[in-house]
């Protein structure tokens, strides 16, 4: 195999599999699981190997059927999507390999649905991040889009309510992208994203491509939660299956953030959207804001999950400020964001999905001390996911924000960087306050118990979640750590290769 | 680096900040026995003071040992730098650490305190991260220490899991926090200046920074990162409300690690990130010699007011803080000098005095100086050492808190600060004023029945009182004793001021 075929391999593994599991169902049911399992280890295997051909020999480009871009569809694999493919395949194993237990425990009887339509996600997402052509990409999204309806409805009763609100909402963005898309399309001749380098500055001063502009990022700020267009995405992720959560939250945002990306650094030129559409401001402070609104928001929350939900319309504010800023050092901050997000979001709300297995809920006030001692190692693991969202060196959230924090002193923007700070200090009132319910003794609980008697802990039994669940949830969380220390190699070696040319 | 300084390679300092790191899990894992647990304290704080105290010779020589853990963002290093200045604060933290540790064993089986493996692994993972902020050879890693030390102390702080444990803890994490993210505003801000946030003697920042303003809000900046930990007023609320703690947390974490890391990192901002010439070419002195000098006096006149023991000392150790960053704010080598040799000498005393605050309490469950009524006939040791501890923070030789009080009031001459000798002078005072009728209460009042039945407290409380004691006095003959506490001071003033040749002392202050 040579690498040349990696940019198709990975979408064609997951739409294969995705077709595979209804048919490895008959035979047994928790084949499902496991070729779900092997498709996305094979893709991380693909993924990886990508990275390391397209860091040693540039990017690969594959053409579809034979045919040439810009009329064929090309499929690109460059640092950034092969970096995205490898963050978002590592996340999908591990949560997939999660789904064992938990997705037998909350949607019993939906297993093979549950995989199957797992995988179509996966096939377009990996689709949207290694295409070259704007339609195709549109293609993709609609394909995630859809499947992504499909999971969170399966869920509690409440899910598919809300599923169908995010399906509302998402067929708008998806048409305001479509729509931009045709604008452009006429002006230029071309959906090819290279060619559409070429050809856009000629033509860029139009009102045409700048109304084209607009709405494709309007849309791709839908899907990635932008404010204020976050309204589907608390609901959706509440109501939802932990797996399905666990799965969505830190890769379906992220993708959008990359189509986001991509068109405003790649595609367009950096210039013309910073300087002549004022684009990059306009994402910049819609995500400043969505920063303090979701951190309110989330303070506000009774409900872990919930209370996740509104955290992550904070976190993508932050990759949206590092586009904001339009800079190397912004570009570094949004691009490592991408990955520590990933890691932080999916280990903590794999943490709320350990808590409904063992516990049946996951209401905050009702966290005890209890917890700390009968799943040790899940609270920990909170704790460290925890930390790292608040932004304490030296685990990997601390690093998007220190360049993010770099990249607004570098250009005196004092408003970005209040946001940044305050934001940490928000986190942390949410984030403590679960954390003092799960490691200290209730506060008022204190008067049956005598100082003798504390001396001696009511023994709680274990009752850790099982292996399955544990190891991808601690997983995850020692990566915080292990990000945080090795980012600096990280961004040497990868973000750099990166940057666009542009900034 | 000044040019005598050569550095040298060596993965000691590394060991040294990690070594109480890695008794963490033997603690925990060692939670049901409680002699093994507090074994691998004893053993963690012996090795760890082994370690550094080896650094001790070449560090004298003028060689600096120096190690690159990684390299933690482009263009910075995590790195750990033995240089005199850290040198100087990691033997003060990681020696009293021994005698803490004993202290606090003996004080956690006499108060009987529940969750003990919590406290003791916090407890190292406190003096990690001090060890690191002591060796941080850059303002990034200093960070990442700093903040690790916020995390750390904050189970010891809501230990006893009281309404008043968890409203002190709640108020401590958001002024520690707050801080932090105030200092990472603040490096950040250094970085794009200099592009480079290694800790240089006589200022990174020296000749860099042009702008006034620029020079006064990031001076703030920084000042509201560390001052929070240095307790300078109005920043220092949490701490009197942190000693809620049991006392050996009291001891040495608010009188020794946590509050000494934000006067040295006073001492690296003024010393080693500013330098004096900037200090002295933006008037940035003058601002910290406006809130060191209220604070100290303000600060006495409260503790003057406390009747809770550890209370007065809280107080009290917010004045002395205070008189470290005094001494940084004058200018002087007189003045750095006085300041670094206070960091260990009060130091020394305060941990006594919360020593014995501590075995007052677990021997006679007495908090309150009115309740001390002739305690000194029960305790006499225990009394006998506060008396030299009050009496060295007072100022009166030969203990060696009269050692720093002078060069502190030499530098102010030096700098001809008359207010600021005023200052140090009425302190003085002050400080007789609220120890001087403890003693009085302790010795020359008759206490009621129940007191006199009473012995002194457990031994394992009493010789590391005895030991700290003595040491305050002995470190006020011979300054220089084992630690060489005093060539450490002098060399670090040197090498601050040996940068700043352009100023004349006497023009320090507009």
């Amino acid at each position: 195999m040579s690498s040349s075929q990696i940019p198709v391999l990975i979408p064609v593994t997951f739409l294969l599999t995705a077709l595979l599991i209804p048919l490895l169902g008959l035979i047994n049911r928790s084949l499902a699981q496991v070729s779900a399992v092997i498709a996305s280890g094979l893709a991380l295997v693909f993924s990886y190997l990508g990275l390391q051909a397209v860091l040693s020999q540039g990017r690969i480009s594959y053409h579809i059927g034979g045919w040439m871009p810009p009329l064929g569809i090309e499929f690109i694999l460059d640092s950034l999507s092969a970096f995205l493919c490898v963050v978002f395949c590592g996340i999908t194993l591990l949560v997939l390999i999660y789904g064992k237990t938990s997705v037998a425990h909350e949607t019993p009887g939906k297993d093979i649905p549950f995989y199957s339509l797992t995988m179509l996600l996966l096939g377009g997402l990996s689709g949207m991040v290694m295409t070259g052509d704007l339609f195709n990409l549109y293609v993709f999204l609609e394909i995630s889009a859809l499947s992504g309806y499909a999971l969170l409805g399966i869920g509690n009763r409440r899910a598919s309510l809300a599923a169908f609100r995010y399906l509302t909402l998402g067929t708008a963005g998806a048409s305001f992208y479509l729509l931009g898309l045709a604008f452009i399309f006429y002006s230029a001749g071309t959906l090819n994203m290279a060619d559409l380098t070429q050809m856009l500055p000629f033509v860029q001063d139009t009102r045409p491509v700048s109304i084209g502009l607009v709405l494709m990022v309007l849309g791709v700020g839908l899907k990635m939660a932008l404010f204020p267009m976050h309204a589907w995405l608390p609901d959706a992720y509440t109501y939802a299956s932990s797996t399905a959560t666990a799965l969505i939250a830190p890769i379906g945002t992220k993708v959008a953030a990359y189509v986001l990306l991509r068109l405003m650094f790649f595609v367009a030129d950096p210039d013309y959207m910073r300087h002549d559409l004022h684009l990059t401001q306009v994402v910049g402070y819609l995500g400043a804001i969505g920063i303090i609104w979701g951190s309110i928001m989330a303070i506000c929350q009774k409900e872990l999950k919930r209370m996740l939900a509104f955290s992550s319309v904070a976190q993508v504010g932050y990759i949206a400020l590092g586009i904001g800023l339009a800079s190397p050092l912004g570009f570094i901050g949004a691009v490592l964001h991408i990955l520590n997000h990933a890691c932080m979001k999916g280990c903590l709300f794999l943490f709320s999905g350990n808590l409904r297995l063992r516990l049946g809920h996951s209401t905050i006030p009702k966290f005890s001390d209890t917890l700390s001692r009968s799943m040790p190692w899940s609270s920990a693991a909170f704790a460290l996911a925890a930390i790292s969202m608040i932004g304490l060196p030296p685990t990997a959230g601390f690093f998007s924000k220190w360049y993010l924090a770099l990249g607004s002193i570098e250009q005196s923007n004092w408003i970005f960087l209040a946001v940044l700070l305050v934001s940490s200090l928000l986190n942390a009132v949410y984030f403590f306050r679960i954390m003092e319910k799960i490691y200290l003794k209730p506060r008022n609980a204190g008067g049956n118990d005598s100082h003798g008697d504390a001396q001696q802990p009511v023994a709680v039994a274990r009752n850790e979640a099982p292996g399955t669940m544990l190891v991808p949830t601690l997983t995850l969380a020692v990566g915080l750590l292990v990000l945080g220390i090795m980012n600096a190699w990280i961004i040497t070696h990868v973000i750099h290769i990166m940057i666009p040319s542009g900034l | 680096m000044t040019p005598e300084m050569l550095t040298y390679t060596t993965s000691l300092p590394f060991l040294a900040v990690m070594v109480s790191m890695a008794a963490v899990p033997l603690i925990l894992i060692s939670s049901n026995r409680p002699n093994m647990r507090e074994f691998w304290t004893l053993a963690a704080a012996f090795v760890k003071f082994g370690l550094i105290f080896s650094l001790l010779p070449a560090a004298l020589e003028g060689r600096i040992a120096e190690y690159t853990i990684i390299q933690i963002a482009p263009g910075i290093d995590l790195q750990l730098r033995a240089d005199p200045m850290g040198m100087f604060f990691a033997l003060v933290a990681s020696s009293l650490w021994i005698l803490t540790s004993f202290y606090s064993i003996g004080y956690v089986r006499g108060a009987n305190e529940k969750k003990q493996t919590r406290y003791f692994a916090s407890f190292a993972v406190c003096l990690s991260a001090t060890i690191g902020i002591a060796f941080s050879a850059n303002l990034l890693t200093f960070l990442i220490f700093y903040e690790i030390l916020s995390l750390a102390t904050y189970p010891l702080v809501v230990h006893k899991e009281t309404d008043e444990a968890y409203r002190s803890g709640r108020m401590y994490l958001i002024y520690a926090l707050t801080a932090g993210v105030l200092l990472i505003a603040a490096i950040g801000w250094t970085y794009a200046l200099a592009g480079t946030v290694d800790f240089k003697p006589g200022g990174l920042l020296n000749g860099i920074i042009q702008d006034p303003w620029t020079a006064k809000i990031l001076f703030l900046l920084f000042m509201a990162g560390v001052g929070v930990k240095a307790g300078i007023m109005p920043l220092h609320s949490w701490l009197p409300r942190a000693m809620v703690a049991p006392t050996p947390v009291s001891a040495l974490l608010h009188a020794v690690a946590v509050v000494k890391s934000g006067v040295f990192g006073v001492i690296r901002v003024v010393g080693f990130v500013f330098g004096p010439e900037v200090m002295h070419a933006f008037g940035l002195n003058l601002i910290l010699a406006v809130f060191a000098g209220t604070t100290i006096l303000v600060a006495s006149l409260i503790a003057l007011k406390q009747d809770n023991l550890k209370a007065r000392l809280a107080y009290s150790t917010v004045g002395h803080l205070s008189y470290i960053v005094l001494g940084m704010a004058l200018i002087s080598a007189d003045g750095f000098m006085g300041g670094i040799m206070h960091l260990a000498n009060h130091a020394t005393m305060k941990i006594t005095l919360f020593f014995c605050a501590g075995a007052i309490y677990v021997n006679l469950h007495k908090t309150e100086i009115s309740q001390l009524d002739g305690i000194g006939k029960a305790m006499p040791w225990t009394m006998g050492m506060f008396t030299i501890g009050a009496l060295g923070l007072a100022g009166v030789p030969p203990i060696n808190g009269f050692v720093s009080k002078w060069f502190l009031c030499l530098g102010a001459l030096q700098a001809d600060q008359l207010i600021i000798v005023g200052i140090f002078v009425v302190s003085g005072l002050l400080n007789a004023a609220y120890f001087f009728p403890i003693v009085h209460r302790a010795f020359m009042r008759k206490g009621d029945e129940s007191i006199a039945r009473h012995g002194e407290a457990p031994l394992l409380m009493v010789v590391p009182i005895c030991i700290v004691g003595v040491l305050s006095l002995v470190l006020g003959f011979f300054p220089n004793l084992v630690f060489h506490f005093y060539d450490l001071a002098s060399t670090v003033a040197g090498n601050i001021m040996h940068a700043a040749t352009g100023i004349t002392t006497a023009s320090v202050f507009p």
